[in-house]
């Protein structure tokens, strides 16, 4: 298993003030009980996520069960980028509905954003955006009224509202299409809306699922120069769900890989190359051949649909 | 493809440190603590929340009225072809005939409409714009009363319009008819949060939605004598014609749009009460379970 990242990174930073750093273990055991804030970290790092032994298992008949996640530990720091991966039915989907407030836990505990998924939804709501994998907006909807809608939804003002869409639709280049249905919008058009939707108010952590599946190269390289942007101007956290590797890979500062349940990696896109070529005959591995290593070749579709049924 | 890494997120050590010797802070979370917004967001209340969900619910048919007559096309077809049948069969005269027929003629729009509503919510799971609404801060249950709260608008638009072609042909509304239209929207309600509870027990399946509507809806409006009078029906009829809500409030309808508010009225607005009592529990009780 690798496991480093931010907490490999955490370690250089402590040594550079000479602060010994309180981990537990191996690393990403980090002793962080309500997770607010990391150990050693000067205050300066906060976890916008934090879980702990988080589970959630789904009833699929009377008599059987499915484990989707199984008890993991989640660390992302504020600001990071982190890409989460996985083949179908690791249990991406499952644990991104969890830590956004969607599907309550079987068991275990995670703050988001600095507050309790399970005690505090609301708080949680409010901080965070969600691009979910299908169209966000409603498809009769205008949108430029959809972006309104989502910024009352907030508690944001009528007229702050309308000054925030048109905001959005210039930086994610949607002025033309403002009254057009949603319905009649392209894939991409869709797409970039639905990350403005996520973006009205501004969240400090934007969850990302599969945001550019489905799109041409054209529309995901487009789609991503936005995000980055955005996140170049306003510093948030981002936690992505991606099958396209090289997304990942170009642009995620941690990738943690999840299967069958359970989170199997956790590094830089570089340090799990690093790793694969250290304990293979690849020269170059790509994380293309990192992610086939790390999971194998067998196809994880088999009790996918009994998920999405059961949740 | 070509992507630009961006900065990493890398600590600088060149600024100025304070030391934490705690292993990990276990200050309070506050919302303005670790929100990085230009505004604090502020809890918005149930009203706040009904009334932006019922906006949003409405703009649609604020941008495009005429889809409220395409709503009603069931309705109008009935008064236009069925209607001049009853005329000739019931001997009564036109005027008298559609002062009889066409308060339930409003009745069955409301069914049509209100019964039907559940499907944009059926689209919106089958998006993911319903996901996206429940990731919101908006309370659980707005999202349904919010959605049914805004039957009310429709309702009135459509009784507005079926009055207004049937006035020229002889029918007569009176005052009392404006009661009426309130129960039609407490009613419109009810039916309307039912339709959203079915489609979001539904879900992913939209034929479940529609065989289940279809199946509730005929036996509904032929057994609140909506079209056809009671009076001959045969004993086990005339007992599920009583405990069909829907008779109640085709008879308060016809009681007061010809002027007559008495205890058919009352009768009507017991049942509409009801229907929305049950209608708005059953469908916050349903999305309250499907997401907290």
């Amino acid at each position: 298993m690798r496991f480093s990242g931010i907490w490999r990174e955490t370690r250089a930073r402590t040594a550079v003030v000479g602060e010994a750093w309180v981990v537990n273990g191996r690393n990403g055991d980090v002793r962080a009980d309500s997770g607010q804030y990391l150990a050693g970290m000067l205050g300066r790092v906060r976890l916008m996520i934090n879980a702990q032994g988080l589970a959630r298992t789904f009833q699929t008949s009377n008599y059987s069960t499915v484990e989707a996640v199984r008890g993991i530990d989640l660390h992302v720091a504020e600001g990071e980028l982190v890409a989460f991966l996985g083949p179908n039915g690791a249990g991406k989907s499952t644990t991104l509905r969890m830590l956004t407030t969607l599907l309550p836990p079987t068991s275990g505990t995670a703050t988001v954003a600095g507050f309790d998924i399970a005690s505090d939804p609301g708080e949680v709501r409010r901080c965070i955006g969600y691009v979910g994998q299908g169209d966000g907006a409603g498809h009769m909807q205008r949108v430029r009224d959809e972006l309104i809608t989502q910024g009352r939804c907030y508690g944001i003002g009528a007229a702050e509202s309308r000054h925030r869409a048109d905001e959005l639709l210039e930086q994610l280049q949607l002025t033309e299409q403002a009254n057009q249905k949603v319905m009649t919008l392209s894939g991409g058009q869709k797409r970039r809306l639905d990350v403005a939707l996520g973006l009205v108010h501004r969240p400090g952590l934007l969850f990302l699922d599969e945001p550019s599946t489905g799109l041409d190269p054209q529309n995901r390289a487009n789609l991503w120069s936005h995000i980055l942007r955005l996140r170049e101007e306003t510093g948030m956290t981002i936690f992505l769900t991606t099958h396209y590797l090289d997304e990942a890979d170009a642009m995620a500062e941690r990738v943690m890989v999840m299967d069958r349940g359970e989170v199997i990696a956790d590094d830089t896109a570089d340090g799990l190359k690093a790793d694969l070529a250290a304990r293979s005959d690849l020269a170059q591995p790509t994380l293309d051949d990192v992610f086939l290593d790390l999971t194998g070749r067998s196809l994880r579709d088999s009790f996918m649909p009994a998920v999405a049924a059961a949740a | 493809m070509h992507f630009t890494r961006p900065k990493p997120f890398l600590f600088d050590p060149s600024e100025s440190l304070t030391m934490s010797t705690t292993t990990v802070s276990t200050a309070t979370a506050t919302r303005a603590e670790h929100s990085p917004l230009a505004w604090t967001p502020q809890p918005t209340g149930f009203i706040h929340d009904v009334l932006t969900v019922a906006i949003r619910e409405l703009r649609p048919l604020i941008r495009e009225p005429f889809t409220l007559v395409f709503g009603m096309m069931q309705p109008l077809f009935f008064l236009g072809l069925f209607g001049p049948l009853l005329v000739r069969t019931s001997g009564l005269g036109e005027a008298a005939t559609l002062q009889w027929f066409v308060p339930g003629i409003i009745v069955m729009s409301v069914l049509f409409g209100t019964s039907t509503t559940g499907a944009n919510l059926l689209q919106d799971i089958t998006t993911g714009a319903h996901e996206r609404m429940l990731v919101t801060p908006l309370s659980r249950s707005s999202l349904v009363v919010g959605r049914a709260l805004k039957e009310i608008v429709p309702v009135i638009g459509q009784a507005v319009i079926i009055v207004a072609v049937s006035t020229p042909f002889g029918f007569e509304p009176h005052a009392a008819s404006l009661l009426g239209i309130v129960l039609l929207a407490v009613f419109g309600v009810g039916l309307g949060a039912l339709s959203y509870a079915l489609a979001m027990v539904a879900g992913d399946n939209p034929y479940v939605f529609w065989m289940v509507q279809q199946s509730v809806l005929f036996p509904l409006l032929l057994l609140s004598g909506m079209l056809l009078p009671l009076d001959d029906a045969p004993g086990w009829m005339t007992v599920l014609a009583d405990l069909n809500p829907l008779t109640y409030l085709v008879d308060a309808e016809r009681a007061l749009f010809a002027g007559n508010a008495g205890a058919d009225a009352l009768y009507g607005a017991i049942a509409s009460a009801v229907m929305a009592g049950i209608g708005l529990g059953v469908a916050v009780k349903g999305i309250n379970k499907e997401a907290r």
